[in-house]
């Protein structure tokens, strides 16, 4: 048995991000009350530099990138590792307020929970 | 004589407000912890009380420091409340004077010129009715500037000035009220009886004039009491609860209180005491930024109505420049930090990742801090020194190293925190070390007050380099240039250290002297207390920083916070150093070297038997 | 006769000097060095096939010697002023220019990587910049470390100085991708035996035969590519470097142990061409550089009326763009002086 572990730290069921599935809710919570996080382009300068990153697998830019896939499941425990040290805002080439997203996250949890609520209504339109 | 009904709406407000106000400070009081309700006890009946008297008297009444800082609005705020203070003890002192004893009515003197109307003791009621009239003029020139304050607080030389909520209002209308309709009242009797002095008795001579003032002497009376009577129902409930509140704050802040990570009744206490003065308002950096609903006096404003917003407890840089000014002595940053770990209580971490490191023993733990980690000159310049001076040093967190926990415990995430620094105690601990070298006032300010280290000495590096210097392990060598140090907020007004860094750099470079240096630094914007602000937003804060550095024309700038100088070299076309840069770079080597090594170690073994 | 003032001796400066004066215009070209050139004079060899910088310089030199116009090297034009569709120039050596029309070809400036302190320039000892070993290449030096050791691994280190909004410019440079694949081909052929990587956020492929030589560097010379930002760089003792990124494509932080750094520094408005913006009162754009009137369809035309703009002044270029952008100024100034 393959130790799934390594190969990225959500285990899903399915290996493909199902856009039809989206669940937007906490997404478009963090872009309404951060809009710099509109620019990110996954460049990992945030995960290079970061101070959990180097002692255990968290990485910042894949969890900013799956939450803006729809993908929120394992988020909790992933979120409760960052020591909120600041490297990654001063590291960021677009300028992102990366501590204030994962603030919004923290917070966007409490309210939204991690599960996907797959009701169409919910799903997300970057344009509305 | 009329019937005496009107007095009733004072005697009624009096005696709401004074229970209201009792039942307020034994509520606050029974919320204190204990071991603070031991410090009261024991206080109560030294000197510290007359100390606290001597303030309430000075702040509360005169307002001495508002006076300082901007004197109109200070002898705004003195009029009224000292000038109140003086017409009800003077007219105490009138009254017993008058009835020859100390048992009266409580409301006379109050009302003292509708029920004194003849002047049979000419001469000392001539002097008391001056000094009333004076008194009276005195207050009445206050509230006419409190007026101007709300309509043109420029002329105030503030460029801000308070909101108001619906019951403040209320309590606002009453109390401007008061005066006027006292000075009516007084007026309107003098007419009729000519009991009135040189402010009141020309006023109520014109007015007998064209008015029927038989007739409306007694409405205008009622009118004035029903004013009191609004103004004291209504004061438990808005900003005046500040006249109370700070006398009682000034006393348990003399007797030692402070406020601590969790809330309890004092941040109360503290909030309650904001006399909305609005200096804080005008010293707020993040004005710069076009940020104006954050600062500290709407917070305090936020808590007492139970709306706070994160948007508004978030965007404050924690940079300690209101808590300098503020003339109540509000614990301004604390306060802020108490209400962020109220708002994030339920927020989770797990640092099971922390493991427990490799532990290298050494004398000295040098510990870098997370942003000196993106400032490499200060590290290679610390790494050089230690190497030069013969030091037997750990760099704790070269690698594989958490935070020092004090971003966490700005953001209010105070149990996180706890775990960070629990781990990273025992590190320090097992090591052996004597002494902890930061180079990061952030860090500085955490190890210092939160962390708990026996025997380890906590030294920011502008301090160790101090002492390496006057310990002459190493030479200092003068340059030929003018420099400002910044002061960072953090390790200035954060941490009390101006002088140290100051003392060395002397050694290697000649200080310009700027106004604004020392307590009332400027931030330089980098902060990592404000989660809410934006990057183009902290460009401002720093530009108008720097534009204000520029201004005396240094040769380079020099700073003793990585954060400082990562935010100062974005911006500028102006060398920005450290000073543990500015030593390394003239340490001498050579023959020298080896003379003063072991020089090195006796004097620092020297140091740790003291 | 027409006179026309042509600000900078670089690539734009000596083709729209060599064109006018064809044209039959008196043309003066100012030049603040003591050399002819711009920055082409310190290249090697150009991409995307690696011809030699001394062609440019050669045919530069040609245009000059059979050419019917002046050149002044040491002369900065420290001021200037329009009245009645004249230009008066005033310069630091005392002569003043009287024109016509002007063009400012005044070029571009290179972002100073000490800004960029992370990344160790001047602070560690085998961090250079591109132009650095640009230089090197061009005398002829070995490529070494500072202890003299022949480095076994180097990395390059792409967008430091553009696409940045902690160094101030949010610009891409255009070139510095296509530099690092051609200096990383340079040392393959000098370092025969090196590990050679390039650390890059996207990779701007867009001229003529780059993409080409993109695919020709990973499948004859064996460059890796990695995508992943430097956060920071640290000091071995060894004087090696240990290099922070993230390989975003197997999503992994990734640390390597490097013997050499090359920073791709981006380029930005010279200090020159802001000077003489400001001097002349042109605008300049979001970027810095300086403002043509219509990014379509007037590049070459300024704010003002009379002052024309070749080259890297107004946006980052290659050598064959300048050439173009330069000739394109020379109709313009034809146009406008025609009718006047």
């Amino acid at each position: 048995m393959i130790n799934m572990d390594k190969f990225g730290f959500f285990i899903q069921e399915t290996r493909t991000i199902d856009f039809d599935q989206f669940d937007g809710r906490l997404l478009k919570y963090v872009l309404d009350h951060e809009p710099s996080f509109h620019a990110c382009l996954s460049c990992g300068g945030c995960t290079a530099t970061c101070s959990a990153g180097n002692l255990i697998e968290f990485n910042v830019r894949k969890m900013n990138l799956l939450i803006r896939r729809g993908e929120t499941e394992g988020l909790e425990n992933e979120i409760n590792k960052c020591m909120l040290c600041g490297k990654c805002i001063l590291v960021c080439p677009r300028g992102i307020n990366i501590r204030n997203v994962i603030m919004l996250i923290k917070k966007g949890i409490l309210i939204f929970g991690t599960e996907k609520k797959l009701r169409p209504d919910l799903t997300y339109n970057y344009y509305a | 004589m009329h019937n005496e009904y009107f007095i009733l709406p004072f005697k009624i407000g009096v005696a709401y407000l004074a229970i209201i106000v009792a039942l307020r400070f034994i509520k606050w009081t029974m919320g204190l912890s204990k071991i603070d309700k031991i410090r009261i006890w024991k206080s109560i009946l030294t000197n510290k009380s007359l100390i606290s008297i001597r303030e309430a008297f000075f702040e509360g009444l005169l307002h001495r420091k508002i006076f300082r800082i901007n004197p109109v609005l200070g002898y705004m705020h003195m009029s009224l409340a000292f000038g109140w203070f003086l017409l009800i003890v003077v007219g105490h002192i009138e009254t017993i004077v008058h009835t020859r004893s100390i048992l009266f009515p409580f409301h006379m003197p109050i009302f003292f010129r509708y029920f004194v109307t003849d002047k049979s003791d000419v001469y000392i009621s001539g002097v008391f009715s001056f000094t009333m009239d004076l008194l009276l003029l005195f207050v009445l020139s206050g509230v006419g500037l409190a007026y101007l304050k709300r309509l043109r607080s420029r002329f105030f030389g503030m460029r801000k000035t308070t909101n108001l909520k619906s019951g403040d209002k209320i309590a606002l209308i009453s109390l401007w009220l008061i005066f006027p309709l006292r000075f009516l009242a007084e007026s309107f009797s003098a007419g009729i009886c000519n009991n009135g002095n040189f402010l009141t008795q020309p006023a109520g001579n014109f007015f007998s004039s064209f008015l029927p003032l038989d007739n409306l002497t007694y409405p205008v009376w009622w009118a004035y009491s029903l004013s009191l009577g609004f103004f004291f129902i209504a004061l438990p409930n808005s900003r005046y609860m500040h006249i109370p509140a700070e006398i009682f704050f000034i006393f348990l802040r003399n007797f030692g209180i402070r406020l601590k990570k969790r809330c309890n009744t004092y941040s109360l206490v503290q909030v309650y005491s904001c006399s909305r003065c609005g200096i804080c308002l005008d010293t707020c950096q993040l004005n710069h930024a076009d940020i104006k609903t954050t600062q500290s006096v709407y917070v305090l404003k936020s808590i007492r109505n139970k709306n706070l917003t994160d948007e508004t407890l978030f965007n404050c840089l924690l940079c300690g420049r209101c808590q300098q000014v503020c003339p109540v002595g509000i614990e301004l940053n604390d306060l802020r930090i108490t209400q962020r770990i109220e708002s994030t209580l339920q927020y989770n971490s797990s640092y099971d990742y922390l493991k427990k490191g490799e532990i290298q023993k050494a004398d000295v733990i040098y510990f870098a801090g997370c942003m000196t980690h993106l400032t490499p000159a200060i590290i290679k310049s610390m790494k050089g020194i230690f190497t030069y001076a013969g030091i037997n040093y750990w760099f704790m967190d070269e690698d594989k190293a958490p935070c020092c926990g004090r971003p966490l415990m700005q953001a209010g995430q105070f149990d996180a925190a706890q775990k960070l620094i629990l781990n990273n105690q025992q590190l320090i601990t097992l090591s052996g070390a004597k002494q902890l070298v930061v180079s990061c006032p952030i860090c500085y300010k955490v190890f210092k007050e939160d962390y708990v280290l026996h025997d380890v000495e906590v030294k920011h590096h502008s301090e160790y380099l101090l002492e390496l210097v006057e310990k002459n392990i190493i030479k200092s060598v003068k340059i030929p240039e003018s420099i400002i140090y910044h002061d960072p907020c953090e390790l200035g007004r954060g941490s009390g250290i101006y002088e140290q860094p100051r003392e060395l750099l002397r050694k290697y470079v000649d200080i310009i002297s700027i106004k604004d240096e020392k307590e009332n630094s400027y931030c330089c914007g980098g902060s990592l207390a404000n989660i809410k602000i934006q990057m183009q937003e902290r460009d401002k804060i720093r530009n108008k920083a720097l534009n204000e550095y520029m201004k005396y024309r240094p040769d380079f700038l020099v700073t003793s916070c990585p954060l400082c100088k990562k935010t100062f070299s974005k911006g500028s076309n102006i060398l920005v150093y450290d000073i543990a840069e500015i030593v390394a770079k003239s340490i001498k080597t050579g023959k020298e070297r080896v003379k003063t090594l072991k020089h090195a170690q006796e004097a620092l073994y020297q140091t740790e038997l003291i | 006769m027409k006179t026309v003032v042509i600000i900078g001796a670089g690539v734009a400066g000596v083709e729209v000097a060599s064109q006018l004066s064809e044209l039959g215009y008196k043309v003066a070209l100012i030049e603040k060095s003591s050399y002819i050139g711009g920055k082409v004079a310190k290249w090697d060899h150009l991409f995307p096939n690696l011809r030699p910088a001394s062609d440019i310089i050669n045919s530069m030199e040609e245009k000059i010697k059979t050419g019917n116009f002046s050149v002044m090297v040491n002369t900065e034009i420290t001021g200037g002023k329009g009245e009645n569709g004249i230009w008066q120039l005033l310069t630091n050596n005392g002569k003043n220019f009287e024109a016509d029309a002007v063009v400012v070809a005044s070029g571009f400036g290179l972002f100073k990587a000490e800004k960029k302190e992370e990344y160790g320039y001047g602070i560690y000892n085998n961090v250079i910049t591109s132009v650095d070993l640009e230089e090197k290449f061009k005398k002829g030096k070995t490529i070494k470390m500072t202890n003299g050791k022949i480095p076994e691994r180097i990395a390059f280190i792409h967008c430091v100085g553009s696409r940045d909004e902690k160094s101030g410019n949010h610009h891409c440079s255009k070139v510095c991708c296509i530099t690092g694949v051609k200096q990383a081909i340079e040392l393959r052929n000098q370092i025969p035996d090196a590990e050679i990587y390039c650390f890059y956020m996207d990779l701007r492929m867009y001229g003529k035969d780059f993409e080409e030589l993109y695919r020709t560097a990973q499948e004859k010379y064996y460059i890796q590519f990695i995508r992943g930002r430097l956060s920071e760089a640290s000091e071995n003792i060894d004087e090696s470097l240990l290099i922070k990124a993230e390989d975003t494509l197997s999503g992994r932080p990734l640390k390597m142990k490097v013997d050499l750094m090359i920073l791709l520094i981006g380029m930005e408005p010279g200090k020159e061409t802001t000077d003489l913006g400001r001097n002349f009162k042109l605008g300049f754009d979001n970027d810095g550089f300086i403002k043509p009137r219509d990014i379509h369809l007037q590049r070459n035309l300024s704010s003002q009326e009379g002052i024309f703009l070749a080259g890297t002044c107004t946006c980052p270029m290659t050598i064959s763009d300048t050439i173009d952008n330069a000739r394109s100024a020379v109709i313009e100034v034809n146009n406008y002086l025609k009718n006047k």
